[in-house]
């Protein structure tokens, strides 16, 4: 049914199960999005990760899409974003019906000057892939297919793993052990911690399908289409010419029968018309939940991506937050792990990537309450708003179909350095994300932030360094424009590339101390 | 606790405006009503736009 061919990568027999091994500083669990991400950027700061995983092939289905600007800029750094991006599909543009016309249009990227679209529609399937390849050329890296964690047992210096192979069973001890196993977590059932939320009740069809012809590519949204009135439907296209389409069923429909080639095809048949040739390649009935782990870090336990917190998919705040969280994650853990940092700067890995995750949550419930009202009054707002929407742009703007995944503000993190000048009219403040300029014949400004710290200072700043890499930069055009820059103008740029600090001046002793705060010392 | 959202009268014609308020809803259903208040509602929040104002008032109306 798919035309993705499935590679299995093979499964080896691990050494440990003729002996014990040595004790790793970093085993991940998982290798969806999330576990090899991680893997990688741990890498290029010298700290070698075990990856396990349970089965020996790439996400089955195409799952999570829209792959963000901000993850494409951290997939650069290993060189596979070029890939994605001509594999999959760009897009900026966004389209609203209500009924039968269009009533609202989008654009997510006005401005040029980005080495990165804002989305990049891509299965996962593929994401993991490219992943794949580039963690089994990464000496540092090794990656276990078919090694299940069954067991484990935390200590106060490390985890001690359980791990089951079709040869039989072995022990595995690890200074750090990083669950990114996924929202149903093995890991976190194994040490029987909470995962608290919100359940929703709407059901929801995802056919992806390979249409012959010419196919839109821009996101679609529907409310109340000819084709399917009483609902809302979402379409999106997809690498190898695939669409995906979303019908929302309602909290009655049956999962059984709506999952039926003949159903789909009749509800395909409504929208594409008599005439539309198609062929199926994935679908699923799903209903979502919104929650999130109390604490992300237990002792030598850390929890990444879906499994610390999921999301409705109304936004594509999940694959991408997991990306996000491997950003957090990584410089801190390879810091701790090479003792540059006490141990406790890992709890700003909770902290911070919590409020991302409430903030994620928070737009994405809003999105699914648009979308699928839970009470009348809702509803009656909701339905005003679309029917206000042609006539007046303010209601365009309330409609909520989605408000798709930028970089959360971590606003108040203990690791930043509050502004002292009060002289900033625009740039991104500590806390923010740094947002990329193109920098003439020197590529992009992205592509100059280092696995480590980086001083980006503009015009001739003097000499010195505190100890990071300097990234001198003209005082003009675009790059002063989107940082507020005089000449002096100095940021203190994370390696995940947050802001961590800024200055009008290149003031090496303020430096020194920002990075001292960044860093947990 | 009193902030911005005005308390005395803000309208030349009073009655002539109450009148045009309750007439608009004439004739429509229970389901036309909400429909029609939820419109008015919009229009009205985006053209005060104080925020500030527009919370105040939210506590003031709830039951």
């Amino acid at each position: 049914m798919s035309s993705y061919e499935y590679r299995h990568y093979p499964y080896v027999r691990p050494a440990e199960l003729d002996g014990p091994g040595p004790r790793r500083p970093v085993v991940i669990v998982g290798a969806g999005i999330a576990g090899p991400t991680l893997a990688l950027l741990l890498s290029t700061r010298g700290v070698p990760a075990l990856v396990l995983d349970d089965d020996d092939t790439v996400s089955l289905g195409s799952r999570s899409i829209c792959q963000a600007k901000h993850s494409l800029e951290t997939w650069d750094r290993f060189g596979i974003a070029a890939r994605m991006v001509e594999k999959g599909i760009t897009w900026e543009q966004g389209e609203v019906y209500l009924r039968d016309s269009a009533i609202y249009r989008f654009n997510l990227q006005a401005e040029p000057g980005h080495k990165f679209p804002a989305f990049v529609n891509l299965q996962q399937y593929y994401v993991e892939e490219y992943l794949y390849e580039r963690c089994r050329a990464e000496p540092l890296i090794e990656m276990r297919h078919r090694n299940k964690v069954v067991g484990l047992a935390p200590h106060d210096d490390g985890v001690t793993l359980t791990v089951e192979t079709p040869d039989g069973a072995y022990t595995l001890e690890t200074e750090w052990l990083v669950a990114c196993d996924g929202v149903r977590s093995p890991v976190r059932h194994m040490l029987d911690l909470p995962f608290p939320g919100e359940i929703f009740h709407d059901q929801f069809l995802i056919a992806d399908i390979r249409l012959a012809g010419d196919m839109p590519k821009e996101r679609r949204f529907w409310f109340y289409p000819p084709f399917h009135p009483t609902n809302s439907v979402l379409l999106h296209r997809q690498a190898d010419d695939i669409l995906r389409v979303d019908f929302q069923l309602g909290r009655d429909a049956d999962p059984e029968e709506e999952k039926k080639p003949e159903n789909i095809d009749r509800r395909l048949r409504l929208m594409f018309g008599p005439e539309a040739r198609w062929e199926h390649e994935w679908s699923s009935v799903y209903t979502f939940t919104c929650r999130m782990m109390e604490r992300f870090v237990h002792g030598r336990t850390i929890f990444a991506g879906d499994a610390a917190h999921v999301v409705s998919p109304f936004g594509a705040r999940g694959g991408n937050a997991a990306v996000a969280d491997a950003d957090n994650l990584a410089w801190k853990l390879a810091r701790v792990v090479k003792g540059e940092s006490p141990p406790g700067l890992l709890d700003s890995y909770c902290e911070e990537r919590q409020a991302a995750s409430r903030e994620n949550i928070r737009q994405s419930t809003r999105s699914t309450d648009f979308i699928t009202p839970k009470f009348e009054a809702s509803r009656v707002f909701r339905d005003a708003t679309l029917s206000l929407a042609r006539d007046f742009p303010f209601a365009r703007a309330l409609i909520n179909s989605g408000r798709l995944s930028v970089p959360t503000t971590q606003a108040g993190s203990p690791l930043d350095t509050p502004d002292a000048d009060s002289d900033w009219t625009g740039g991104p403040a500590p806390g923010r994300a740094m947002i990329d300029a193109p920098l003439g014949n020197n590529g992009w400004l992205v592509e100059r932030i280092g696995p480590d710290f980086t001083l980006l200072s503009f015009g001739d700043v003097g000499e010195g360094s505190a100890g990071v890499a300097v990234l001198k930069v003209d005082c003009s055009g675009l790059p002063a424009a989107r940082y507020d820059a005089r000449p002096g103008t100095t940021y203190l740029i994370r390696p995940d590339r947050y802001v961590a600090a800024r200055w009008r001046r290149y003031d090496l002793d303020a430096a020194q101390a920002a990075l001292a705060r960044a860093t947990g010392r | 606790m009193e902030g911005q959202l005005r308390r005395t009268l803000n309208l030349a014609k009073p009655d002539d405006i109450y009148n045009a308020l309750v007439d608009a809803h004439k004739g429509l259903s229970d389901e036309e009503c909400r429909a029609f208040d939820a419109r008015l509602m919009l229009l009205l929040v985006n053209h005060i736009g104080d925020e500030a104002v527009i919370l105040e008032a939210l506590r003031e109306a709830a039951l």
